[in-house]
C-alpha cells in the first residue's frame, strides 16, 4: 500500500471533523433547549406566538422557494437573482398600494385593496424575470454551471442597484391595511390578523401553483421539460416557451411573496430581497430542490425553526440578545443541509444524474 | 432585405437605445454625471453618456443593414443610423413631454426638474425638439463611422477613448502636475479645467493620439522588429530601463500624489491580495467561494486583537509580529472551513461558502461575542507599523510610542501594501507553475479525471483553500492597520462579490488579470466619485456581459497566451 | 503467467438495473485482453469498477494480489492502473504538455513551499518532468504540439494525447476505452501497432474495450464477452469467433451489418 500516513490521517481528520460538527450542532440544540425550558421564562402562549410568526414567515419563504425549485428543476441552475425579483414585486406593489390607500379605496374594499397590489406585483415580477431570463440566462444554456450562476449574481446586483437608482437608498413605509390591524382570538389565543391573512394568502397561492403544475397543459409541459429537455422537444413542446413560463410563474409567486412580506414588516428597500432570497433557497434545498411540495415544507420548517430557535436553544446557552443570531441559524441550516443532505429532507424528486 | 423592413428595424433599434438612455436618466446617472465636464464649457459627462448611447445605437442600426445590397447601400446605412439616433432622442423627448403633464417623480426619484433641464438644454418644454435633432446627428455620426476605412476607424476610436480617459482623470493629472512647480502648473491649467479638459486640451489630446496612432500603424512594425532584433544585452537593458522607470514612479508616487491617491492605491493593493487569493481557489482550482471575505475578516481581526491598544487588545505586539500570525490563523481558518465544504460540488459550494461568510460576519458583529470582538462597535486603536523600536505598552487607549519611523499615513502603508502585493503575485506565479498549480487546474477542468491520474482531491483542494485564505488574511491584516479599526459591518458579502468580479474581469486564473481587474474595478470607482455611486450596478452589468461574451476575461491566461504565440509562430513559418 | 488483475463475482447495480452481474475475470500479466459486447453490456461500468470511479457493490477486485475495490481513484492510479475514456476527457483549457505533466503528478514530490522558494531540487524535478513529458509527446507522435491547448488539437491527436497522459502515470495496466472510435481503417491499423508496441517495448498490460472487430481480433490474446452485464464467453479470438453463444448474442445480431452497427453507435454517441 503506497498510501502515505499523512493521507490516511487527512481522511481521518475529515470524517472526524464532519462528525464533530454534527455532534456540536445536536448538542447546541439539546443543551440549549434543556437550559431554556428549565428556566421556564417563556409561557406556552409566547411559544405559540413564536410558532405562528414562524409559520407566517415560513409560508412567505415557501412562496419564494417555489421559484428557486422550479427553475432548478428545469435548468439545474441557481437563480441567484430570484430574491431581487421578490424585491421588485414589493416595490411595484408599494406604489399601487400607496395610491389606493390615499384615495381611500383600501379602506372601502380591503379585499380588493390587498388583491390588486398582489396581482400588480406578480405582473411586474414576472415581466422583470422574463427580461432577466432573456438577457442574462438564455444565451448561457449548456455552459458549465458556474457560468450562469455568476451571470445570475450579476443580474442580482444589477437589479438591486438599478432599483436603488430609481427609488433611492432609503426605506419606504408600506401602507398598512386598516382591516388587518389588531388580532383575532382563536382558541383563546390572540393571533395577529396580518399573520393569519398572510399565511392563508400564501397557502392559496401555493395551491394555485400546485394546480397549475399538476393539472394544466403548461404545467405538464414543465414537468416533461424538467425530466428531459430533448425528449420534450421531440414531443412538440416549445422548450424555450416553457422555460420562460417557468421563470414567469416562479417570479409571480415571488412577487406575491413580496407584498405579503411588506405587510408583515411594513417597510421595503432595494436590498430587502437578499436575506429572504438566501433563506428561501435554504428552504428549497431543505425540501429537496426540484421538488415543489418539498419547497413548501422546507419553507415552513425553516420559518418555524428560525422563529423559535433563538429563544429555544440559543438563550438556554446563555447567549445575550440571541435574536441577533436569527439569520445565523438560517445560514447554519443552509450550510448543514448542503454538507450532510444536499438531496433535502424529502429527497430529490428531480435527480441530478445527468447534470 | 426590403427597404421598409430595414427602416422598421432601425426604429426598433432606436427605441431600444432610447430605453437604455431613459434607464440611464432614471437611475440618476445623467444628472450626477452632468456635474462633471468632459470638455469644459462644451460637453458634460452626462451629455456625453447620452450622446454616446445615440452614437452606438446609430452604429448598431447601421451594422444591422450590412446584408443590404443595391446601389444606394451607403445611403441606406446612413439613413438607418439617422433614424435610430432620432428614435433614441424621441423616446427621451416623449419622456420629457410626459413629465410635463404627469408627476413622474412621485415614483421615480430622479425625474427631477434638473433632469428635464438637461434633456431640454435648459429651454423648458419648448426646447424638447433639440435632443432628437442632436441624437439624430449622433446616430448619423455612428453610421458614418462605419463607412470609414478601417485605417481611419482605429485612430479615431483610440483618440476618443484617450480623450475620455484624460477627461475622467483630469483632476488627478491636474493635481500631480501642479505639484511639480510653476511651469508645470501653467501647462496643467492650459490642458485641464476644474472637472474636465479644456477645449484647447481636448484638441491637443485628440490630434496627438491620432497622429501617434497613424505613425505607429505606418512605422510600428519596423520599430517592433528592430527591438526584436536587438542583441540580447540590448533587450535586457531596455527591460531594465522599463523596470527602473516603473520602480521610480512607484516609489515616488505617494510623495507627489498626496494621501487620497495613496489610500486608493493601497485599497487596490489589498484587493489585489484578495484577488490573488481567490484566484487560487476560483481561477486555478475552479472552486467558487462567495464567503471569501471571511478570511479577510479573520486576518484583520487577528491583527486587530493582537496589536490594539484599545479595550479589546489581547496582546500588544508589533504589527510585524502580528502579520505572520494573522496569515497562519487565516490559513488555519481556510483548513477548518475548507474541510467540510470540499465534498460539496460546484454551485452548491458557492452557496455554502456564502453561508459561512455570513455566519462569520454575524458572529463577529453580535453582542454575544462582543466581549471578544467588540460587537457592532468593532475593534479600535490598532497599532500602526513601526520601523524601529516600539516602546513597551503602558495602558489602554495609549498607543505604543515608536522610536523610529512610524508608518501611520496612507502614503507610508502604501509601501507595505504594494510590496505585499508584489510578493504575493510572485508566490502565486510560482505556485501556478508548480506541480500543485497544474493539479489545481486539472481539478478545475475535470475533477474525476484528475483523481484518476493520482491527484488527491481533498489534499489539493484544501491547499487551494488554505493558500487562498492566507493571501486574503494578509490583505485583511494590512487593512486593519491602514484603517486603524475594524467593524464586522465592513465585512459584507459585497466584498466577496467585488473580488469575484475583478477576477472575472481580469480573466480566471490570470495573475496580471487580477491586477488589471483590481485597478479597473476598485481603483477607478474610488477615483471617480461620480461613478462610485453606480459601481455595483456597473459590476452587475459587467459580470453578465463578461459571462455572455468572454468568460475567460479581458486578459488571456498563460495557457491561452502561450497558444496565441504558437499560432503566430506557425503562421510565420508557413509564410 | 500470473494474473495482474483478478475480479471475483463483481456486481454493480444502478437502482434496479444490474449493470455488471457476478463477473469473474482475470488479466494475465503482460497480455492484451479485450472486452467486447453489445452497447449497454456493462463494459464501461466494469472499467469504472476497476478504476474506482464507481465502487462495485459486491465482489472483489485485486491488483497484483492486493484488494482495490475500497480504494479511491487516486490511490488506485498510484498502484499502477491508468485509463482513457470513451468520450475523450482531456483538460481542455490546458496545453498538451500540461496535460501530460498532470499525469506525472504522483512522481513529483516537491511541496508547495519549496515550489514557491524555487529550490534547486524543485527545479531539477521540474526539468526532469518536462523532459519526460516531451518524450511522451514525441512517443505518441505529437512532437512540437506541446504548447497547443488540448481542446484545439484534432480528434486523432486528442486520442493520442489521452494515451500519453495515461502513460505518464507509468501504469502497469492500461485500460483503453474504445481507442479506435472515430478512426478510419488506416488510423486504427496504426493504433493496433501502437498498442502492440506499448506491450512489447514497455511491458504494459493492456485491457481494451473495442467495437472494431478487426482491431479486436487482430490484437487480443484473450477476449471476454459481456452481454447484459454477464460474462457469456471467454477465450482466444478464434474460440470467440466460433462460440455459438457469442454469435447468437452479439455477432449474430450484428455480424452481417457490423460496419453499420459501429457507424450507428458512433452516431448515437454523438447525440447522447
Amino acid at each position: 500500500m503506497r498510501t502515505s500516513f499523512g493521507e490516511r490521517m487527512l481522511d481521518l481528520i475529515v470524517s472526524g471533523f464532519l462528525w464533530g460538527i454534527r455532534i456540536l450542532i445536536v448538542s447546541v440544540i439539546v443543551i440549549g433547549t434543556i437550559g431554556t425550558l428549565r428556566t421556564g421564562q417563556y409561557t406556552s402562549e409566547q411559544w405559540i406566538d413564536f410558532v405562528v410568526f414562524g409559520v407566517a414567515q415560513g409560508s412567505i419563504y415557501a412562496l419564494i422557494a417555489l421559484g428557486y425549485t422550479m427553475v432548478y428543476g428545469i435548468l439545474r441552475m441557481i437563480n441567484f437573482a430570484h430574491g431581487d425579483i421578490f424585491m421588485t414585486g414589493a416595490f411595484g406593489a408599494y406604489f399601487i398600494a400607496t395610491w389606493l390607500t390615499n384615495t381611500g379605496f383600501v379602506d372601502a374594499n380591503p379585499v380588493l385593496g390587498l388583491l390588486i397590489p398582489i396581482l400588480f406585483a406578480m405582473g411586474i415580477a414576472a415581466a422583470i424575470a422574463m427580461l432577466v431570463e432573456r438577457i442574462a440566462y438564455r444565451p448561457l444554456r449548456g455552459a458549465p454551471r458556474l457560468v450562469p450562476l455568476i451571470s445570475a449574481i450579476g443580474a442580482s446586483f444589477f437589479l438591486e442597484y438599478a432599483f436603488r437608482g430609481f427609488f433611492g437608498p432609503g426605506k419606504y413605509a408600506y401602507p398598512p391595511i386598516k382591516a388587518l390591524e389588531g388580532s383575532w382570538e382563536i382558541f383563546g389565543i390572540g393571533i395577529l390578523k396580518v399573520q393569519i391573512v398572510v399565511t392563508i394568502a400564501a397557502f392559496i397561492m401555493m395551491a394555485i401553483l400546485y394546480f397549475i403544475v399538476m393539472f394544466t397543459k403548461v404545467g405538464k409541459a414543465m414537468r416533461a421539460v424538467s425530466e428531459n429537455k430533448d425528449t420534450a422537444a421531440l414531443m412538440g413542446i416549445d422548450v424555450n416557451r416553457i422555460i420562460v413560463s417557468t421563470f414567469a410563474l416562479g417570479a409571480a409567486m415571488a412577487g406575491a411573496a413580496g407584498v405579503l412580506f411588506s405587510l408583515v414588516y411594513r417597510q421595503i428597500d432595494f436590498f430587502m430581497g437578499f436575506t429572504p432570497g438566501i433563506k428561501a433557497f435554504t428552504a428549497a434545498v431543505l425540501g429537496g430542490i426540484g421538488n415543489i411540495p418539498g419547497a413548501m415544507v422546507g419553507g415552513l420548517v425553516l420559518g418555524v425553526f428560525e422563529s423559535i430557535g433563538p429563544s429555544l436553544f440559543l438563550e438556554g446557552l446563555g447567549i445575550t440578545r440571541p435574536y441577533q443570531l436569527k439569520d445565523a441559524i438560517a445560514y447554519t441550516m443552509l450550510v448543514m443541509i448542503l454538507l450532510f443532505r444536499p438531496s433535502g429532507i424529502l429527497g430529490e424528486r428531480l435527480t441530478t444524474k445527468k447534470a | 432585405m426590403k427597404k421598409e423592413n430595414f427602416l422598421w428595424n432601425s426604429i426598433k433599434t432606436g427605441m431600444l437605445g432610447g430605453s437604455i438612455a431613459l434607464f440611464i436618466c432614471l437611475i440618476g446617472m445623467t444628472e450626477v454625471f452632468s456635474k462633471r465636464d468632459v470638455i469644459e464649457k462644451v460637453i458634460t459627462l452626462g451629455q456625453f453618456v447620452l450622446l454616446a448611447t445615440s452614437v452606438m445605437t446609430g452604429l448598431i442600426a447601421s451594422r444591422q443593414t450590412s446584408q443590404l445590397v443595391g446601389e444606394n447601400r451607403s445611403l441606406h446605412r446612413l439613413t438607418a443610423g439617422l433614424v435610430a439616433g432620432l428614435m433614441t432622442g424621441v423616446v427621451l423627448a416623449l419622456f420629457v413631454l410626459a413629465g410635463d403633464k404627469v408627476n413622474i417623480r412621485a415614483v421615480f426619484l430622479n425625474a427631477t426638474p434638473g433632469l428635464y433641464n438637461i434633456l431640454t438644454f435648459e429651454k423648458g418644454v419648448s426646447g424638447v425638439w433639440v435632443l432628437p435633432v442632436i441624437s439624430a446627428v449622433s446616430g448619423l455620426i455612428g453610421a458614418a463611422f462605419l463607412l470609414l476605412p478601417q485605417a481611419a476607424q482605429k485612430p479615431l476610436t483610440q483618440a476618443t477613448l484617450f480623450l475620455f480617459f484624460m477627461a475622467l482623470f483630469s483632476g488627478l493629472f491636474r493635481v500631480v502636475l501642479i505639484n511639480q512647480g510653476t511651469n508645470w502648473e501653467k501647462i496643467a491649467k492650459y490642458l485641464y479645467g476644474q472637472t474636465g479638459v479644456t477645449s484647447e486640451g481636448a484638441l491637443i489630446f485628440f490630434f496627438a493620439v491620432v497622429i501617434i496612432s497613424v505613425l505607429w500603424s505606418w512605422r510600428g512594425q519596423s520599430v517592433k522588429t528592430s527591438v526584436a532584433h536587438l542583441p540580447k544585452g540590448g533587450k535586457l537593458t531596455l527591460r531594465l530601463l522599463a523596470f527602473a522607470a516603473i520602480g521610480y514612479v512607484a516609489l515616488g508616487l505617494p510623495q507627489v500624489s498626496g494621501p487620497f491617491i495613496a489610500q486608493v492605491i493601497v485599497t487596490v493593493a489589498l484587493f489585489i491580495l484578495m484577488g490573488l487569493g481567490l484566484n487560487i481557489t476560483l481561477g486555478f482550482a475552479g472552486l467558487l467561494d462567495l464567503g471569501f471575505v471571511a478570511f479577510y475578516a479573520i486576518g484583520a481581526y487577528t491583527v486587530g486583537l493582537l496589536t490594539s491598544y484599545g479595550p479589546f487588545g489581547l496582546q500588544h505586539i508589533s504589527f510585524w509580529a502580528a502579520v505572520p500570525i494573522a496569515v497562519l490563523v487565516a490559513m488555519a481558518a481556510g483548513f477548518v472551513l475548507g474541510l467540510p465544504v470540499l465534498g460539496v460540488r460546484g454551485d452548491y459550494l458557492a452557496i455554502a461558502t456564502l453561508g459561512f461568510g455570513e455566519i462569520v460576519r454575524l458572529l463577529a458583529g453580535s453582542d454575544f461575542l462582543a466581549k471578544y470582538f467588540g460587537g457592532p462597535q468593532g475593534v479600535i486603536g490598532i497599532q500602526k507599523p513601526c520601523l524601529g523600536v516600539l516602546e513597551p505598552f503602558v495602558k489602554i487607549d495609549v498607543p505604543r510610542v515608536c522610536n523610529g519611523i512610524e508608518l501611520g499615513k496612507p502614503q507610508d502603508i502604501y509601501y507595505v501594501a504594494v510590496a505585499a502585493a508584489l510578493l504575493i503575485a510572485f508566490v502565486a506565479w510560482r505556485l501556478r507553475e508548480s506541480r500543485l498549480g497544474r493539479a489545481w487546474m486539472a481539478i478545475r477542468e475535470d475533477e474525476d479525471v484528475a483523481e484518476a491520474l493520482g491527484v488527491n482531491l481533498i489534499q489539493t483542494k484544501l491547499l487551494a483553500y488554505m493558500l487562498g485564505a492566507a493571501m486574503a488574511g494578509l490583505g485583511g491584516a494590512i487593512f486593519a492597520t491602514l484603517i486603524g479599526s475594524i467593524f464586522a459591518s465592513s465585512m459584507q458579502l459585497i466584498v466577496s462579490i467585488n473580488v469575484v468580479s475583478l477576477i472575472i474581469v481580469g480573466g480566471m486564473g490570470s495573475i496580471p488579470g487580477v491586477i488589471v481587474g483590481a485597478i479597473a474595478l476598485i481603483g477607478l470607482p474610488e477615483l471617480l466619485r461620480e461613478v462610485s455611486e453606480f459601481r455595483y450596478l456597473l459590476y452587475g452589468m459587467t459580470l453578465i456581459i463578461m459571462m455572455l461574451s468572454k468568460p475567460e476575461g479581458l486578459w488571456p491566461s498563460q495557457a491561452a497566451k502561450r497558444e496565441l504565440h504558437h499560432v503566430e509562430a506557425s503562421t510565420e513559418a508557413e509564410l | 503467467m500470473a494474473p495482474i488483475l483478478t475480479a471475483k463475482k463483481v456486481t454493480k447495480r444502478f437502482g434496479g438495473l444490474v449493470a455488471v452481474n457476478t463477473v469473474d475475470f482475470e488479466i494475465p500479466d503482460k497480455s492484451i485482453v479485450s472486452i467486447i459486447g453489445p452497447n449497454g453490456a456493462g463494459k464501461t461500468t466494469f472499467f469504472n469498477c476497476i478504476t474506482g470511479f464507481g465502487k462495485a457493490d459486491e465482489g472483489e477486485i485485486a491488483f497484483e494480489g492486493m484488494p482495490i475495490q475500497r480504494l479511491r481513484p487516486d490511490q488506485i492510479s498510484r498502484l499502477g492502473i491508468s485509463r482513457t475514456y470513451q468520450n475523450i476527457r482531456l483538460f481542455a483549457e490546458m496545453t498538451a504538455l500540461e496535460n501530460i505533466l498532470v499525469g506525472q503528478h504522483i512522481f513529483l514530490n516537491s511541496s508547495w513551499l519549496s515550489a514557491v522558494l524555487g529550490t534547486p531540487r524543485v527545479r531539477k524535478e521540474e526539468k526532469m518532468a518536462l523532459d519526460e513529458a516531451q518524450r511522451l509527446l514525441d512517443f505518441v507522435g505529437l512532437k512540437g504540439q506541446g504548447d497547443l491547448l488540448a481542446r484545439n488539437l484534432p480528434y486523432g491527436a486528442q486520442r493520442r494525447l489521452e494515451i500519453a497522459r495515461a502513460l505518464a502515470t507509468k501504469p502497469k495496466l492500461l485500460l483503453l476505452d474504445e481507442p479506435s472510435a472515430g478512426m478510419n481503417p488506416r488510423e486504427s491499423e496504426d493504433l493496433t501497432a501502437f498498442i502492440r508496441r506499448l506491450r512489447d517495448e514497455i511491458g504494459i498490460t493492456i485491457l481494451l474495450i473495442e467495437h472494431h472487430m478487426r482491431v479486436v481480433m487482430g490484437i487480443s490474446e484473450q477476449i471476454t464477452v459481456l452481454d447484459y452485464g454477464e460474462k457469456i464467453a471467454e477465450g482466444t479470438p478464434k474460440e470467440i469467433q466460433s462460440n455459438p453463444r457469442v454469435i447468437e448474442a452479439y455477432l449474430g445480431r450484428g455480424a452481417a451489418t457490423e460496419g453499420m452497427a459501429t457507424a450507428h453507435e458512433r452516431h448515437s454517441k454523438k447525440a447522447g
